[in-house]
């Protein structure tokens, strides 16, 4: 058994890719209180956890599980799309694109988090598979089916 | 600047430990010989990591053997490491903190809780600590224990010397044993042992 590192350790690697999914999955609102709910959920359970090998894809699982829970709670109401913004993103990064992001979060649960494991994370395939619990393969056909229907979706 | 991922990372530390989650809070702190590293669980003060020790390695060492949930939490250290600064900057004489003694046990945890009754700048042997650890003739074992103290400077093993005076040895190196020893006026700056 790989023995568990600290948990910062885990914190210090991890949060900004669960930050990153979270934005994609519930919009930058709710990602702060989904991240908060995650590695409280990944806290209490961390002792107990028999595999260490892969702990980024057990907490995108947990982050995942919170995004839906956070759409539950919410009633699956679509999010609601606000106007472009008109000042400039700090350091020059651009805002994600409210509109795009607001389609991801109505995808259905699997796609959505391919996507945004993808590109709210930059995971590769592999990861991505690990963190849904599902063969690469899947992962793949989740992602495409996702983009298929986001593009059509947004024109 | 406090990106949001800093405010969300600080919310979830503050709503662990509410929870009880803390197994393990720990903290860097400053001293004239350079950053401790300060770990605490729920009973108390259970690592003291020396200037010249591998924080990291510490800290594995915790996760290992007194829970992986082991967190930065500078707050959970103020009252240590307040009392760390009163010790060096010598207005303190006796420190009043919990301590965890879950790290050392048997007779070695008995000659830590010996040493950690030596007063303020007075010294005592390694044979008198094997002695108040119920076997004098255990000498060196007694001096492994002090080698081997989790909580050093709270636990002061840096009080206890050879017979005859001689400075033995320091986890935290000789110069920081000779440093703490002429800071509680045992040693006179510049002697040697």
């Amino acid at each position: 058994m790989t023995p568990l590192p600290p948990f910062q350790t885990v914190l210090d690697e991890h949060s900004a890719a669960v930050m990153g999914i979270l934005r994609g999955a519930v919009g930058r609102d709710g990602a702060e209180d989904c991240f908060q709910e995650t590695f409280l959920a990944a806290l209490r359970a961390y002792p107990r956890l028999e595999d260490a090998r892969n702990l980024r894809g057990w907490l995108l699982t947990i982050a995942h599980r919170k995004a839906i829970d956070h759409h539950r709670a919410r009633g699956r109401r679509p999010i609601p799309v606000a106007e472009v913004p008109e000042t400039a993103a700090e350091n020059g990064v651009p805002e994600p694109d409210e509109r795009l992001w607001a389609a991801v979060g109505a995808l259905p649960p699997k796609q959505q988090a391919a996507v945004a494991l993808r590109y709210g994370s930059d995971l590769p395939h592999n990861e991505i598979a690990a963190a849904l619990g599902c063969s690469p393969e899947a992962a793949r056909r989740s992602l495409h089916e996702g983009l298929k229907r986001l593009r059509k979706e947004l024109g | 600047m406090k990106t949001a991922t800093d405010n969300a990372i600080e919310g979830f530390k503050a709503r662990a430990a509410e929870e009880g989650l803390l197994d393990v809070a720990y903290a860097g702190a400053d001293s004239p010989f350079g950053p401790l590293l300060l770990a605490t669980t729920k009973r108390g003060l259970v690592r003291v990591g020396l200037p010249n020790q591998d924080a990291d390695a510490l800290l594995v060492d915790l996760a290992d053997r007194v829970s992986p949930r082991v967190l930065e939490a500078p707050a959970a250290l103020d009252k240590a490491r307040r009392e760390l600064d009163l010790y060096f900057d010598g207005k303190l004489d006796r420190f009043d903190l919990p301590l965890d003694w879950q790290l050392s046990s048997g007779f070695r945890q008995r000659v830590l809780r010996a040493i950690d009754r030596i007063p303020y700048g007075q010294t005592r042997s390694y044979t008198e600590m094997a002695r108040k650890a119920g076997n004098e003739r255990a000498v060196r074992a007694a001096g492994s224990a002090c080698g081997s103290n989790p909580i050093p400077l709270v636990v002061p093993c840096h009080r206890v010397l050879r017979a005859g005076g001689a400075l033995g040895g320091y986890g935290g190196g000789l110069p920081m044993k000779q440093a703490l020893l002429e800071l509680e006026g045992v040693l006179d700056d510049k002697s040697s042992s």
